[in-house]
């Protein structure tokens, strides 16, 4: 966005000045969707559990406590002091494990929405800027991804490559990447019209600088909200892997793997089943929420009704 | 007309060629040696070993290999499955129908509450009706549905024991397969209580994979009235004194249908993937549980061919879709 600044405003202002106009202007909007501004406390509050995980757990996620089997939630009879949300099959604290879960969704999300947005950008960026058979070829590839439902293509290549959360993770970027390559690949066609891109190749600015630098900050907008929906995706994907015994081995305590693990206790013991699905709810229906409130602050389409 | 149809179906071509690499490639890149695999636990011995391998053509150029599988699928062979040694295309065609059947219901759930719901939602846009629609919806659209899945048992066959927990039909029964549809192969059986068996069966499922392309379509619907609703010719129609409900119905709605028959169209993959995990939860005998568990067995020529048909299936739903689209809207085909 530079590049504007430097062509087009006439009355000069700093690039640090636009930048802080352009994130007041990106509040006002955001602000005015009181669910997005929900959805973006409650996501806080989950980076905070996430990373302040080992002192705000009162057990060890992975501790058992072998004469305290399936102790139901406090408020419940039966319920035992110190163990709010009770125990599973092999006595662990399901409070801890749900908030040391926090990481692992937090951490898959992170990690399959970068590998997923940077592949998928730069394919998308080569689609887009050099067109011809070069764009044919790419837009195929990804046409074939996407002819596969996602979930079954992802694990099928966790069975292939082997059960565990780093393929899991692996695969669900795989799966993701086509979406970000389409939407690059369109917003580089449109931007590459425009004056500015032929006025920064006029002045000799190379492939790699009018790619990077010029016309990809100017796209950012669909990608940033392709990204947040993913990242809800990247975690209901992940969990369900884990449900299906393809994502997290146990026994790590993520929220799938966790809920794959108490599914023969569906009859005898409602909260094993219960809190882990709930906090991969809250989890994506926050960042969802987020998604929704960003969309509206960042399409300049919806900003005049 | 034709000419549209013609291109559409030139570019399926590559697709499907694409399709058919990737279901070869990743079954391909396995660790481990095919024949060994088949042989199992017991073993064979080096010149049964030999023999096999040049029998199933493992011995050939990988690319040779390639197109000898690509020749015997033009054939109507996807191989065996090595746990029941069962050609999979009968295996696929027997499991298929379950899930087409489960499938259509929750489509059909989706359609008649979605549409509707985004309808009025939009019409009484920032009513409490709205508001409390639209946050289903996004609920909806954000559930983890085998958790959803487990608690609707909790709830119904658990805790009010009114539905089963799994398969398609109580055993009590036994009728004829004709149909390969069990709600109207149980009408046909004539017997009593065989439907409501079959009904109570399917509820939860269908419910649980509705969940998704309901709270899509409804979101949907609702942004596309609204969008509608803010056209000249709307504007128009309500200007010449046209009655409110005639002019939703009319003017707004039909056009408004246009995006929304499009993502309907999409959510078959959502559906697919929806019914692998649905599937597994109700022990429905579809496609879906047959490929996880084909997955956790290691039966990778149901893995490959599976993967390959349901591929196939969905590319074919989209063409469909595309087509369907081109019939309503004249101004795709011309581009």
């Amino acid at each position: 966005m530079s590049d504007i600044s430097e062509t087009n405003v006439p009355v000069k202002l700093s690039d640090a000045a636009i930048r802080r106009r352009m994130i007041a202007e990106f509040w006002f909007y955001f602000r005015q969707n009181r669910g997005a501004v929900a959805g973006l406390v409650v996501f806080i509050l989950l980076v905070l559990i996430a990373i302040f995980a080992p002192l705000l757990a009162p057990h060890s996620p992975t501790a058992q406590y072998r004469d305290l089997l399936l102790v139901p939630p406090i408020w419940q009879e039966g319920g035992r002091e110190g163990y709010i949300l009770g125990t599973d099959a092999v006595g662990r604290d399901i409070l801890s494990r749900l908030i040391f879960g926090a990481q692992y969704s937090l951490f898959i999300g992170i990690v399959v929405v970068s590998v997923a947005l940077i592949g998928g950008t730069i394919i998308g960026l080569i689609a887009g800027f050099f067109g011809g058979w070069i764009d044919n070829f790419i837009m195929r590839v990804m046409d074939i991804i996407l002819a596969f439902p996602s979930l079954l293509l992802a694990l099928v290549l966790v069975a292939v490559l082997g059960p565990g959360l780093t393929n899991a993770m692996i695969a669900i970027a795989i799966v993701y990447q086509p979406h970000f390559a389409r939407l690059t690949r369109a917003a580089v066609m449109s931007e590459q019209k425009r004056e500015y891109v032929t006025a920064a190749r006029v002045s000799g600015a190379g492939n790699l600088r009018l790619m990077f630098r010029t016309i990809l900050p100017n796209c950012l907008a669909p990608l940033i909200v392709q990204a947040t929906l993913s990242f809800s995706s990247a975690v209901l994907d992940s969990a369900a892997l884990g449900f299906l015994g393809m994502g997290a081995r146990p026994p790590a305590p993520e929220w799938g793997t966790m809920l794959a693990e108490a599914r023969e206790f569906i009859s005898s013991a409602w909260w094993v089943v219960t809190f882990p699905g709930l906090a991969i709810l809250i989890s994506v229906l926050a960042i969802n929420l987020m998604g929704d409130g960003l969309r509206d602050a960042l399409d300049p389409k919806l900003k005049r009704s | 007309m034709v000419r549209f149809i013609l291109t559409k179906l030139l570019y399926l071509i590559p697709t499907f060629l694409g399709i058919t690499i990737i279901a070869f490639g990743l079954v391909r890149i396995l660790p481990g040696d095919p024949v060994l695999l088949m042989a199992g636990e017991r073993g064979v011995s080096p010149e049964r070993h030999a023999q096999l391998t040049a029998m199933l053509g493992y011995d050939k150029p990988l690319v040779m290999q390639y197109f000898s599988f690509l020749g015997r699928l033009f054939q109507g062979d996807f191989g065996n499955s090595l746990s029941t040694n069962k050609p999979v295309l009968n295996e696929f065609l027997t499991l298929f129908p379950a899930t087409v059947e489960l499938g259509l219901c929750a489509i059909f759930l989706a359609v008649i509450i979605g549409v509707p719901v985004g309808v009025l939602a939009a019409i009484k846009r920032g009513s409490w009706f709205d508001q409390i629609s639209m946050t289903s919806a996004l609920v909806g659209f954000s559930m983890p549905i085998f958790w959803w899945g487990l608690l609707l048992i909790i709830f119904f066959s658990g805790y009010l024991g009114w539905t089963p927990v799994s398969g398609r039909i109580s055993y009590m029964f036994y009728f004829p397969n004709v149909t390969g549809f069990m709600l109207i192969d149980s009408l046909l059986s004539d017997q009593e209580g065989a439907f409501k068996s079959a009904v109570l069966h399917l509820i939860l499922p269908a419910i649980v994979l509705s969940t998704i392309p309901l709270a899509v379509i409804a979101r949907q619907t609702r942004s596309a009235m609204l969008e509608v609703m803010g056209e000249d010719y709307v504007r128009t129609a309500r200007a010449k004194g046209m009655p409110r409900r005639r002019v939703i119905g009319v003017h707004a709605l039909r056009n408004a249908m246009i995006p929304v028959i499009t993502t309907i169209g999409l959510q078959i993959g959502v559906l697919m993937a929806g019914a692998i995990l649905t599937e597994t939860i109700f022990s429905w005998p579809g496609i879906g549980k047959w490929m996880v568990d084909a997955i956790s067995s290691r039966d990778y020529p149901v893995v490959q061919s599976g993967l390959l048909l349901i591929a196939i299936l969905v590319m074919v739903v989209n063409l469909l879709v595309d087509l369907t689209y081109g019939l309503i809207n004249p101004r795709i085909r011309v581009k």
